[in-house]
């Protein structure tokens, strides 16, 4: 089996959470990995001052896109400041793979904190 | 051609990652070190490091004598009858022309002509080039057989300069450079060749090929990083002014101004890369000892036997010219459902090193319709067992990325 594409892994990029667009978002960004051509797009809704639905299209490699499943599933019910307050370690967290020997492959993992960033200014 | 006995020339073969040998399939992006390069280094450092062009003792005249020494093997090894002037890569050699040819001699309106498959550092400066000089940037398109279309050459005719990759670093087709030259010699454009990926694999000449200029670089044919050489003509290169200043370039300086040294110093300023240079005479002279004509004719077997390896696999997409005379040892794929880089890294766990992405040529990729790619690219050390050992690992990422995930088992 291999270290990085784990079950669990796999199991997230074939059954992708929050795929999709959102028609009325409060914030939208897209980030490019221009080293791999991965793409995501992210749409986020707020109601009573917390996340209350996130969207994300997109594509690319494994990880990213893995990533940005976890990711927005894990923003909901936090305000903007909360996620905005987020840092690599948490979504690496998430994600559960040990990314220490392929330091490359961190760019794609981080892809979609870095569009919240740009989405939540 | 001995793979075996040359291997042993590779210490760094010996290596494993993630606990097996190493299959070093990356050799576009730069090649690995015999020892006899390595320690052609060493020596000066060890015997005798001094600067060059200077001192009048010993060291000096020694290390002075060693580095233009191998700026004769690289002049006999690509038949330059002309100027070879050392740069710190192929993308150095190539801004040297763009500032140095460009600004004097491109106007408004004028035409530099590319291929659509160019790496961008046969790109990049040229377009900046163009910019400021309101000057128009073409491309000649390729074909279905990722050749360049025939009757794309006509853009040649009244163009400024043409600017031709001799092999692309993706799709390893092999441009008909002759034909480009003459065609650009005759209408009255210069014309730039970038070797950097035909110098390494196969016989170059560039006085037959009657390119103005070739650029080349070290780390990709045996040598290390840091150094590469510009071909050029005497003549264009004598009314060039200098594009960088400092010591060594010069004969005189006064406060007010100074006169240029001659032909190659005045493109070297300042200290050069004398471990850099030496490695890749060590370099030129292993691969001669070689012969260029037999590391091709290994190249052109072991992709033949890539191509029909890799087509046999399903989901398997290959790029690139089918007619071996015009196809070098680079065969880029795609694996359906699995993305360039996730291949990449599960190869590596496999201890294969393969490239993916889009090997800094963009616009090439946008041109076919992808994302990115992989690609395995072969030198001398590599073997059919090194394919076999590519199809397999594919076979097992393609395995990880169709199995159904546990839940819908």
């Amino acid at each position: 089996m291999s270290d990085i594409y784990q079950e669990f892994i796999m199991e997230v990029y074939k059954n992708p959470l929050n795929f999709g667009k959102l028609e009325k978002a409060d914030f939208k960004a897209v980030s490019l990995n221009p080293l791999c051509g991965d793409k995501i797009e992210l749409y986020i809704r707020l109601e009573n001052g917390k996340i209350k639905d996130v969207r994300y299209t997109g594509s690319g490699c494994a990880i990213s896109q893995v990533s940005a499943s976890l990711f927005t599933e894990f923003l909901k019910g936090k305000t903007p400041e909360e996620a905005k307050a987020l840092k690599k370690e948490d979504i690496l967290r998430l994600i559960k793979i040990d990314l220490s020997k392929n330091p490359s492959r961190m760019k794609c993992a981080l892809l979609s904190l870095e569009v919240l960033k740009k989405a939540i200014l | 051609m001995d793979v075996n006995r040359i291997k042993k020339d590779f210490p760094i073969l010996e290596k494993e990652v993630n606990g097996k040998k190493i299959v070093y399939l990356d050799n576009a992006a730069t090649s690995q070190k015999p020892r006899q390069v390595i320690e052609a280094m060493d020596e000066l450092y060890y015997e005798y490091n001094a600067n060059v062009h200077r001192g009048i003792y010993r060291f000096s005249e020694q290390a002075t004598e060693k580095y233009e020494n191998a700026r004769e093997k690289l002049k006999r090894f690509i038949n330059s009858k002309e100027e070879v002037i050392f740069t710190k890569n192929a993308s150095e050699a190539l801004n040297l022309i763009a500032y140095s040819w460009g600004e004097e001699n491109v106007r408004k309106g004028d035409r530099i002509v590319l291929t659509v498959m160019e790496h961008h550092s046969n790109l990049v400066p040229w377009q900046q080039l163009a910019k400021r000089k309101k000057a128009k940037l073409e491309f000649m398109d390729i074909g279905d057989d990722y050749e360049i279309k025939e009757s794309e050459l006509d853009k040649i005719r009244g163009a400024k300069i043409v600017a031709v990759c001799h092999v692309s670093n993706v799709l390893g087709t092999i441009n008909p450079v002759k034909e480009i030259c003459e065609l650009a010699n005759e209408t009255g454009a210069i014309s730039v060749v970038d070797g950097a990926q035909s110098t390494p694999h196969m016989k170059v000449d560039v006085s037959r090929m009657k390119c103005d200029f070739f650029a080349l670089t070290g780390h990709k044919m045996l040598g290390p990083t840091g150094i590469g050489a510009l071909h050029g003509n005497r003549e264009l290169l004598e009314k060039m002014p200098p594009f960088m200043a400092g010591g060594d370039m010069v004969v005189e300086v006064y406060q007010d101004r100074s006169v240029w040294n001659g032909l190659p110093h005045k493109f070297e300023a300042g200290t050069p890369n004398i471990a850099g240079t030496i490695g890749l005479g060590a370099a030129v002279d292993y691969l001669s000892k070689i012969g260029m004509d037999e590391i091709r004719k290994h190249e052109i077997e072991i992709t033949k036997y890539a191509i029909q390896r890799l087509e046999g696999l399903s989901g398997v997409s290959l790029y690139g010219t089918k007619r071996m005379e015009r196809r070098a040892g680079i065969i880029p794929f795609n694996v359906k459902g699995v993305h360039p880089h996730d291949v990449a890294t599960l190869l590596d766990e496999e201890g294969i090193a393969i490239r993916s992405g889009h090997h800094c040529a963009m616009p090439l990729h946008t041109r076919l319709g992808l994302d990115a790619t992989n690609r395995a690219s072969f030198y001398i050390y590599n073997d059919r067992k090194d394919v076999d050992k590519l199809a397999e690992a594919i076979e097992n990422a393609k395995k990880i990325f169709s199995e159904p995930p546990a839940t819908q088992r």
